[in-house]
Parts: C-alpha cells; sequence; structure tokens
C-alpha cells in the first residue's frame, strides 16, 4: 500500500505549469494540467539532463524546455521519435492538498 | 531460453558456464556506421536481451546519417538534425560505448579485440568499419589543407573553407566531389571541380546528362574542368594550389580529395581473415572465422563491393537474422543513385553502357533542360539516365528491377507511367497507378505498399509515415514521392492534412489563425482552438507561444498574457542554462554605464554567488549560473539601482548597439548614442514575432555594426539613413536601405513603424529579414514611408500596445508575494532529516 505525504496545496503550482519538490533521490517535478490533474515525476531529462518542471504543459504531455523531447506524463514515456523513460512517482490530491508517494522520504532516510 | 551460440569458446567463458549461471553473449562491434546502427536496431527491437553489447568507433561519437553530411554543409541542416542514435539511445539497450577508441587489433585465438585504451571478449565479433578514402598519391597530398570528404571533420573543415569565401578545389567529380562543390559553393567559396573523365558522374551518368549537370553546376559559380589530371598539390606551409598535368595551375585555400574510396580493412587483413578488396563475407554475412561476421562498405560478397546504403541495410537485416540464428541470404538488388543538390535532378539505374543488341530511346527538352534515356534488351528496360525531371525514376526503376516487358508500351515508355494508360494524367495519378512493389525509398528498400499499409492504419502526416516505415529517413530526395503515395492514398484528406498547418493541432496556417483571431474576434488561447478546431486539447509547445503572441499583438489591451504557455525563458524572464541554473543581462541604455551600475551588478555577483561574469556580444553585462530561486532577490537588488530587466530572453526588444558619435569622437556627425538611448527607452518591453536588434552609428564607419542588425541607423552629415532587415545570425545578410531624413523625430517614427508593422504581419519565430523577404521591402516602404496617415496609425497603435508592456517584468515579480514561487514547493529533504 502506498502512504502519502502532503507538499502543497493545489494552487500553488498554475494551471499547466508546475513545482518542484525536494528530496533526498532529487528534485520531483509536480505538475498540473488544465483540468487540474497532477502527475509527479522525476525533474531530469533523460536527455541531457533538462529540468521538466520548467517545460510547457500540453494536455498530459510535457515539452522539456532545453531540446523540446515531448513526455507522456502518465507514463514518464518519450513521445514520438525519442526514446527514454523518465521515472514517474504515485501523487494525489485530497481536499485541495497534493500528496506524494511516501516512499520519497522513505528512500531518503535509509539513504 | 536458449541462445543461438552458446557461450562456450574463451577460457573466461567457460569459466563462468560453470557456474550455471545463463549469460547475455557478448557481442562487440568494430564501428558505429550506418550499416552497424541499423544492426543494432534491428538486433535491440528483436531480442533487447539477448546480447551484452560494447561498440567501438574511430570517430569520437556514435552513429548519424552520413548521407546528410552534403546538407549540413551546404548549411541546410546542422550536426544536431542528423543524429540517428544518441546517447540516450545507447543507454536505453545498455550499449557500452568506446567512442573515440579505434579498435587497434583482434586477436582471434583468444577472442579479444583491443584499443589503445581497453580490451574486450567476445563470443561474436562484427566488424563494420566501412571505407576510407582514396588518397592520391602526388606530392603535396599530406600538406595542411588538404582533406577528404567522409565524417563530421571533414564538413567543419569545408564549411570553415566557405565561410572565409576562399578558393576550394575538388579533385573527383562523382556523387561526393559535387556535393562537396555544391556545399562550399552555397556558403560563399569559389570552387573549383576537376575530374579526370570527359564528363561529370561518368559512372553513372551519360555524356548528355553529365553535359546538363557541368551546365547547371557553373550556373551557380562551379567551375569543372573535366579531363583534369592532378599532377601535384603546391604549397609551402599549407596548401596554395593545385597542378595539373597539362600545366594549368588552380589556386587553393583548400583541396578536397574526393576521388573513391575502398574498403576499410586493415584489422581483418591484420587478423589474416580472408580478404579480397574486401572482407569476404558469404550469404549469412559470416566472414572465414565462424565467430566473426562484417558488413557495411568494408565487406565483398560473391566479388561485389558496396557505396550506396540500400543494400548495406539489407545486409544489416540479413546479418541480425543470422546472429539470432535465423536463416537469411542476402541478396543485392539493383541501386539507383541520385544526386543531393538542390536545383540538380538527376537520376540512374542500370546498365546504359553501348553494347550489341542495345537499343536506345532519349527524350529531350531543351527548354526545360530535360533528358531522359532508356537503354532496352530484349523487350526489357536494362538502364535510365534522367536529368531535369526525375519524378518517375521510381517507376523505371522498379520496371528495370523486375526485368518487365515493355513490348506493349514501347512507344511511350520514355514519357513515364502518365502515358501509359493514353492520355497524360496528373503525376498523382500516375503514382497512384504504381504496383504496391514499386520501391519509393532507395535508401530503405520501402516500397509503395508499405507506405500505403502504414497510411491507411493512421500515419497520416509525413512524420508519421518517416517514423513508421523510415521511408524518406535517409537521404530525404524521396519525400516528394511518399507524399504523392500519401495523397493518393488520403485523397482529399491529405490535401487538408498538407504541411501549412501551423502544427500537428491544426491545419490553419499561421496567417489564417492570425486573420480569423482578427475577423472572429477571438480573445484567448482556449476560444481560438474551439473556434478553430483545434485537434488536440490543450495545443502543444509549438502552436501556444505563438498564439500567445498573436493574440497580445492583437488585443493589447483585452487580452492577458499566458505565462504557461511561454517559453521557459520568457516565462521566467532569464535564460536557462544547461545545468537548470539561469543567465541575468540588465538593461544598459544604448550601452552606457555608470560606476554605480557596475557596483550593482558586481555586488548581486557576490551576494548570489555567480560563477561567471561576462560582457555580452550586445553591449552589456551578463551573469550566468545564478540559482532560480535567487532570482527575484537579485532582481529586486538589481532595481534598487535603477537596474532592469535586458530581455536578453525574450522574442522582443534585445540591445541597441552604438556607437560614441558626435559627443566624442572625432567623426561623428550626429548623437547616435543619444538617439540608441531614446529609440531603446521608447521600444523595450514590446513583444515581437522573434527578436529585435538595433545597431545605430554616428558615421558611415559604422562602429555599431548598424548594417547587419534587424533595424540600423548610420547618422550622416545630412541626417539619419535607417535600413532594415539585416542578419547576422545563422545567416549573414546586409541590411536594406528603407528611407533617410534630416529630422531625428522622423528617423524615430519610422523605426517605431517598421517594428509596429513587422508585429502585426509577420510569423511567429521569423526574424525581420524573413519577414521582409516574404512580404517584398516595397510593401513595406508603401506602409511606413509613403503613406504618412498609415505611418502615424502604425505609431499610435504601437504606444497604445506599449501602454501595457513598456515596464520592468522583473520589478513585477521579485514582489513579497512572488518570490516564494520561485522556490521548490517543498523540501521532503529536511523532513527525512528529522
Ligand atoms: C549572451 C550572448 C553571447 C555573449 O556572451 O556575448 C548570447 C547568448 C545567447 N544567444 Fe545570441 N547571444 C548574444 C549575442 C548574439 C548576437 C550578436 C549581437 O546581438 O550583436 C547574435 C547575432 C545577431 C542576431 O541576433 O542574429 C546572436 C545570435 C543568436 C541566434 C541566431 C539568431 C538568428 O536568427 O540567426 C540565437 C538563436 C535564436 O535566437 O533562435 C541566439 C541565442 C542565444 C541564446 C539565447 C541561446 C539560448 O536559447 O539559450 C544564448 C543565451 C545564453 C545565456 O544563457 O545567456 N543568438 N546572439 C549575447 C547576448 C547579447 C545581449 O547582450 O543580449
Ligand atoms: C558525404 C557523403 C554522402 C553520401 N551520400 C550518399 C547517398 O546520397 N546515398 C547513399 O546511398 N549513400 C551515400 N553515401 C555513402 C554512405 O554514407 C555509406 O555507404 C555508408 O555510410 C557506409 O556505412 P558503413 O556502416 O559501412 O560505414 P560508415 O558509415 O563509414 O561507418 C564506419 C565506422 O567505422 C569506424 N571505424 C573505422 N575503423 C575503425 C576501427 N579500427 N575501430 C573503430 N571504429 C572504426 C569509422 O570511424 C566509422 O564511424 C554518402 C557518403 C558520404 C561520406
Ligand atoms: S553562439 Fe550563442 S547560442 Fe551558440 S553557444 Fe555561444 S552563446 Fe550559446
Ligand atoms: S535535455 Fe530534455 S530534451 Fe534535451
Amino acid at each position: 500500500m502506498t502512504m502519502f505525504v502532503d507538499v502543497g496545496a493545489l494552487d500553488d503550482i498554475p494551471r499547466q505549469g508546475a513545482r518542484v519538490v525536494r528530496t533526498r533521490e532529487g528534485c520531483v517535478a509536480v505538475f498540473r494540467t488544465a483540468d487540474d490533474r497532477v502527475f509527479a515525476l522525476q525533474d531530469r531529462c533523460p536527455h541531457k539532463g533538462g529540468p521538466l518542471s520548467e517545460g510547457l504543459v500540453h494536455g498530459t504531455s510535457v515539452t522539456c524546455p532545453l531540446h523540446n523531447w515531448v513526455f507522456d506524463m502518465t507514463s514518464g514515456q518519450a513521445q514520438g521519435a525519442d526514446e527514454g523513460l523518465v521515472r514517474t512517482y504515485p501523487v494525489r490530491i485530497q481536499n485541495g492538498r497534493i500528496q506524494v508517494s511516501a516512499d520519497l522520504i522513505a528512500r531518503s532516510t535509509a539513504a | 531460453m536458449s541462445v543461438p551460440f552458446p557461450a562456450t569458446g574463451t577460457p573466461a567463458a567457460r569459466n563462468r558456464s560453470s557456474l550455471h549461471l545463463p549469460r547475455k553473449r557478448r557481442l562487440v562491434v568494430i564501428g558505429a556506421g550506418m550499416a552497424s546502427g541499423r544492426l543494432l536496431e534491428h538486433l535491440t527491437d528483436a531480442a533487447h536481451d539477448a546480447f551484452q553489447i560494447t561498440l567501438f568507433n574511430a570517430e569520437p561519437r556514435g552513429n548519424y546519417d552520413r548521407l546528410m553530411l552534403s546538407p549540413v554543409l551546404s548549411g541546410e541542416k546542422i550536426f544536431a538534425d542528423i543524429v540517428t542514435h544518441d546517447d540516450a539511445w545507447y543507454a536505453a539497450r545498455g550499449i557500452d560505448c568506446r567512442f573515440g577508441q579505434p579498435v587497434v587489433r583482434i586477436d582471434r585465438a583468444n577472442r579479444i579485440v583491443h584499443s589503445a585504451q581497453s580490451s574486450v571478449e567476445y563470443d561474436t565479433l562484427v566488424i563494420a568499419t566501412g571505407s576510407a578514402p582514396f588518397i592520391l598519391s602526388v606530392p603535396g597530398r599530406d600538406l595542411p589543407g588538404v582533406v577528404t570528404y567522409r565524417d563530421l571533420e571533414d564538413t567543419n573543415a569545408m564549411i570553415a573553407a566557405g565561410i572565409a569565401g576562399k578558393d576550394a578545389v575538388v579533385i573527383g567529380g562523382g556523387l561526393l566531389g559535387l556535393e562537396a562543390a555544391a556545399g562550399m559553393a552555397a556558403r560563399g567559396a569559389n570552387v573549383t571541380v576537376i575530374h579526370l573523365m570527359g564528363h561529370l558522374m561518368e559512372r553513372q551518368l551519360d555524356p548528355a546528362a553529365g553535359y546538363l549537370l557541368q551546365r547547371d553546376l557553373e550556373r551557380r559559380g562551379i567551375k569543372v574542368h573535366c579531363k583534369g589530371a592532378t599532377k601535384a598539390i603546391l604549397g609551402r606551409d599549407r596548401v596554395e594550389a593545385v597542378l595539373l598535368e597539362d600545366g594549368t595551375v588552380h589556386s587553393a585555400d583548400l583541396v578536397c580529395m574526393a576521388i573513391g574510396i575502398r574498403p576499410e580493412t586493415r584489422l581483418a587483413t591484420d587478423a589474416h581473415l580472408e580478404v579480397e578488396r574486401g572482407i569476404v563475407v558469404d550469404d549469412a554475412m559470416r566472414t572465414s572465422d565462424p565467430h566473426v561476421f562484417a558488413l557495411g562498405e568494408c565487406v565483398e560478397h560473391r566479388g561485389q563491393l558496396f557505396g550506396l546504403v540500400a543494400p548495406l541495410y539489407e545486409q544489416a537485416s540479413v546479418l541480425a537474422r543470422s546472429l539470432l540464428g535465423e536463416p537469411a541470404v542476402f541478396a543485392p538488388v539493383q541501386t539507383a543513385t541520385r544526386l543531393k543538390v538542390t536545383g540538380c535532378n538527376l537520376f540512374s539505374a542500370g546498365d546504359f553502357a553501348e553494347a550489341e543488341g542495345r537499343e536506345d530511346i532519349v527524350f529531350r527538352d531543351p527548354g526545360r533542360g530535360i533528358y531522359k534515356r532508356a537503354v532496352l534488351q530484349d523487350d526489357r528496360l536494362v538502364g535510365v539516365v534522367m536529368y531535369g525531371d526525375t519524378a518517375d525514376g521510381a517507376w523505371f526503376h522498379g520496371l528495370i528491377r523486375d526485368r518487365a516487358d515493355i513490348t506493349a508500351m514501347r512507344d511511350t515508355l520514355i514519357l513515364g507511367p502518365a502515358f501509359q494508360q493514353g492520355a497524360p494524367v496528373d503525376p498523382i495519378a500516375a503514382v497512384a497507378a504504381l504496383p504496391p512493389a514499386a520501391e519509393i525509398c532507395g535508401c530503405n528498400g520501402v516500397c509503395k505498399g508499405t507506405i500505403v499499409d502504414a497510411v491507411q492504419a493512421g500515419a497520416t502526416t509525413l512524420d508519421a509515415v518517416r517514423r513508421v516505415t523510415k521511408a524518406s529517413s535517409s537521404c530525404g530526395t524521396c519525400t516528394g514521392l511518399v507524399e504523392q503515395v500519401m495523397k493518393a492514398t488520403l485523397g482529399d484528406r491529405f490535401a487538408a492534412a498538407a504541411p501549412a498547418g501551423m502544427c500537428r493541432c491544426t491545419d490553419h496556417s499561421h496567417e489564417d489563425v492570425r486573420r480569423l483571431i482578427r475577423s472572429v474576434g477571438l480573445k484567448s488561447i482556449p476560444a481560438v482552438m474551439q473556434e478553430l478546431g483545434w485537434r488536440s486539447v490543450g495545443g502543444c509547445h509549438s502552436c501556444r507561444p505563438a498564439l500567445n503572441y498573436y493574440l497580445l499583438a492583437e488585443w493589447p489591451l483585452e487580452y492577458r498574457d499566458d505565462r504557461q504557455s511561454r517559453f521557459v525563458n520568457e516565462r521566467n524572464h532569464a535564460n536557462i542554462q544547461k545545468d537548470g541554473t539561469y543567465s541575468v543581462v540588465p538593461r544598459m541604455w544604448g550601452g552606457v554605464t555608470t560606476p554605480q551600475e557596475l557596483r550593482a551588478i558586481a555586488d548581486a555577483a557576490d551576494r548570489y554567488g555567480v560563477p561567471m561574469v561576462k560582457v555580452t556580444g550586445g553591449q552589456r553585462i551578463d551573469l550566468l549560473g545564478v540559482r532560480k530561486e535567487d532570482l527575484p532577490h537579485m532582481w529586486a537588488d538589481l532595481n534598487r539601482a535603477g537596474l532592469v530587466s535586458g530581455h536578453a530572453y525574450s522574442k522582443g526588444l534585445r540591445t541597441v548597439k552604438t556607437c560614441v558619435g558626435k559627443q566624442f569622437c572625432r567623426f561623428g556627425t550626429q548623437d547616435s548614442t543619444g538617439l540608441g538611448i531614446r529609440l531603446e527607452k521608447l521600444l523595450w518591453g514590446s513583444w515581437t514575432p522573434h527578436k529585435v536588434k538595433l545597431g545605430i552609428s554616428g558615421c558611415p564607419r559604422n562602429c555599431a555594426e548598424a548594417t547587419c542588425k534587424d533595424i540600423g541607423v548610420i547618422c550622416v552629415e545630412s541626417g539619419f539613413v535607417i535600413s532594415v532587415a539585416g542578419a547576422a545570425g545563422m545567416e549573414v545578410k546586409e541590411t536594406e536601405h528603407l528611407a533617410s531624413t534630416p529630422s531625428e523625430d522622423e528617423a524615430v517614427e519610422l523605426v517605431t513603424a517598421f517594428v509596429q508593422l513587422y508585429r502585426e504581419h509577420a510569423r511567429y519565430l521569423d526574424r525581420p529579414y524573413k519577414w521582409v523577404a516574404k512580404v517584398g521591402l516595397d510593401w513595406v516602404k508603401s506602409q511606413v514611408v509613403d503613406d504618412i496617415a498609415a505611418r502615424r496609425a502604425l505609431v499610435a497603435r504601437f504606444e497604445l500596445s506599449q501602454s501595457v508592456y513598456r515596464k520592468d517584468p522583473w520589478a513585477e515579480l521579485s514582489t513579497p508575494a512572488e518570490t516564494p514561487n520561485w522556490a521548490p514547493m517543498a523540501d521532503l529533504t529536511l523532513e527525512a532529516a528529522e
């Protein structure tokens, strides 16, 4: 069973935007879509490490700000001709608050 | 699961297998070129995990589309566009890459491959070392400045020659030599081609077609010297000229030798594999050692060598199957040749030498420079040469390959497929008439049927077809044909899917969208997407920034800028760096600063630990490597000293470069510095379709480089000379004269009106020089210079927009309410520490 930990309010993230959560595993980008769904992905593009949190969000995709690779946020999979996978993390909204998998703390403590 | 060749060979392997650990087969590949690239694709697609692969390459990089070096040379593409396998691709497949490590020895007895840096054991070895350019053994061949044409280094050396406008000599008038010549000429070099034979590309063309080709090349300024035998390359410290046997001397700053290639077989010879002209392989691509395979230009198969990619791709697919233990046989097919030089359309296939029992059919249209020749033998087509109009190449090639009996269409054969049903029809009908087996993409061996299937399965854009079938993804000369097949398959739906649309989300062009925004009164991005039938839900990274710009340019007072539709730099008002930090460039009006401003910049650099402070090419200072969360604080500090955003990140006004002008310079005619500052203060903050830079010089010595800016002003005794549409980035172009005026006020008005006209009409991401080339300078003058009322209206509309945008975004974003948004929303590393 996944345990969750609160990281902030949904409204802390602009629609079609993202904010970063710092973890011991590196930064995790939490995205909010135009229709208020959230996704949590590792904030590192598999191409050359671009911060995906700064990418343009469209539908459930995000375009990396450095060289325009496009990732499907539901799977972390690169789209089109590019190949690469970004790690995704469980995330949910409860009463307007965003919660990410508590593993992100647990792993850090273990480290 | 068992693998076809169990690893029992080397001592190391035996030790390991005694532990009963299933071990992947160790595959070592020498050479990361086009043939092995395709092999690795097949292997990793088919059996992701069967092999532990080590890949050596002499070049310090992985595989790229070598064919496309020619468009890189001519400037139509950049290297990044032609990389086919990047680091991520290899990493995702667990391939151990040793690039920049040429293999120096193969130890077959112990099955080890050695480079200078490392040694790797193999169970199976693949040699794919390609070929090496042939070098003439004439005196001077080792002089600096003599290059061949094989890889990126060669290409870059030739690009440099072209940029400097130097003399270049290409020895060899074959496919490679002519692509090298055309590429350097496109970059501005004075090129001479020296060819030993009587006409160009004699192996692919007959004399008539060779003549037409030579004429077309000469028209673009390339000199051609046929029957020229090189005697020596002259020069003291580097190359200076080429001397021919007939005594002619061609001066040369660079010499490119493109006289042919020979298979790169040295490793195989040293390892005592069977080598003739190439490394001898059997039908399964196996060499004389059962553990060693070879493919690509380094091999010889049944006495034949290879120099074009199509058969190599076929070898790759055969070898992949061999390695996976499936039976496969390599049987080379006829390959056709095309030249990738824009404006020279030639096609040749088969055999067209004159011989007993052969008959020619020739068609010429001197007016249009068209020549076609079909060579027949026993009612079959055996060869075809075409120049000028090559649209039917694939059809003829198919007839040769299929050994079709052409008796019935003999009279009209040369006119192509469109004439075979009687009346001439349009090209689409001709393509529609092709049988499914007709080859469309020669490089990748993709036939019409495969493309039709892909289209019917949903690949309705060229991109999608490329992705699914690989057609048109190597040399690209078949792109038009692929589109025609798509059109023939999709009918009107393809016309609708033509690439004119802004992006994949819509079929409307940029121009149409702008027009509709205005006429329908669309005032938000969702409204545009809804009313104009966007196919995607929220647009994409390509249309959203464009729409945001069009809307704010059209409705300055009503529309609110959508930050989330801006690229990162414009969203964060700083330039993102490769490591995710940012650079900060404050405005320095007209390039003038004060000790107090410099102190504030120095203080900010200290306070935020800025790793580099750099003077930019735009007369101001760049603070590079700032962390995102520090940005608002740094801006607030700079604001306090009166410094504002320099918009070094925006599609908007960047810098106004000035010279010192009349105030100090003994030649200055007007106050160029003052005019520059005045213009910068007027124009700053405005958003434009692409960036806009100005230069203002105080006299024609032009120290502010005004004549290569988007807008340049040169001051003269009698006033101000305004010119526009220059470029000095990826293209270099001198500005064109817009107007001259004795009055500084009028100069300011003309510049403002030009900027507003550009804002209202240009397509997003077109710099002024691209836009002016589309609409014509005369039209621009008619709006900005001649029609005074229109000019004033433009200025008024610009001012209206500036009433919203002439302000400092840094001040707005560094308020206490905004600042927290620049930091992470949570920090779980702190929680963990508790
Ligand atoms: C900082 C600077 C180089 C320097 O250290 O001197 C620079 C840096 C960049 N230039 Fe430039 N350009 C700089 C002067 C120029 C100049 C020279 C000039 O302005 O006199 C040119 C040629 C003139 C021109 O504008 O075409 C120039 C032509 C380009 C181009 C090619 C534009 C074109 O249409 O051909 C790009 C790419 C683009 O804009 O799409 C570019 C893009 C870039 C970007 C923004 C690349 C990017 O997207 O990240 C670089 C940002 C680096 C950073 O993080 O700060 N830069 N760039 C210069 C900043 C001037 C300033 O004070 O604002
Ligand atoms: C400018 C240019 C334009 C061309 N245009 C066309 C065209 O339009 N159509 C067409 O069909 N063909 C064209 N070709 C030919 C085509 O590129 C070649 O047929 C193809 O690249 C050969 O593939 P390959 O894998 O055998 O060799 P390569 O692609 O040459 O790869 C061999 C690799 O092996 C490496 N290597 C060599 N020795 C060692 C060693 N000892 N250790 C490690 N690595 C080694 C080399 O560095 C190289 O990277 C063109 C070629 C050039 C140069
Ligand atoms: S030329 Fe400009 S874009 Fe290229 S690396 Fe230098 S700063 Fe970056
Ligand atoms: S780093 Fe993401 S696309 Fe290059």
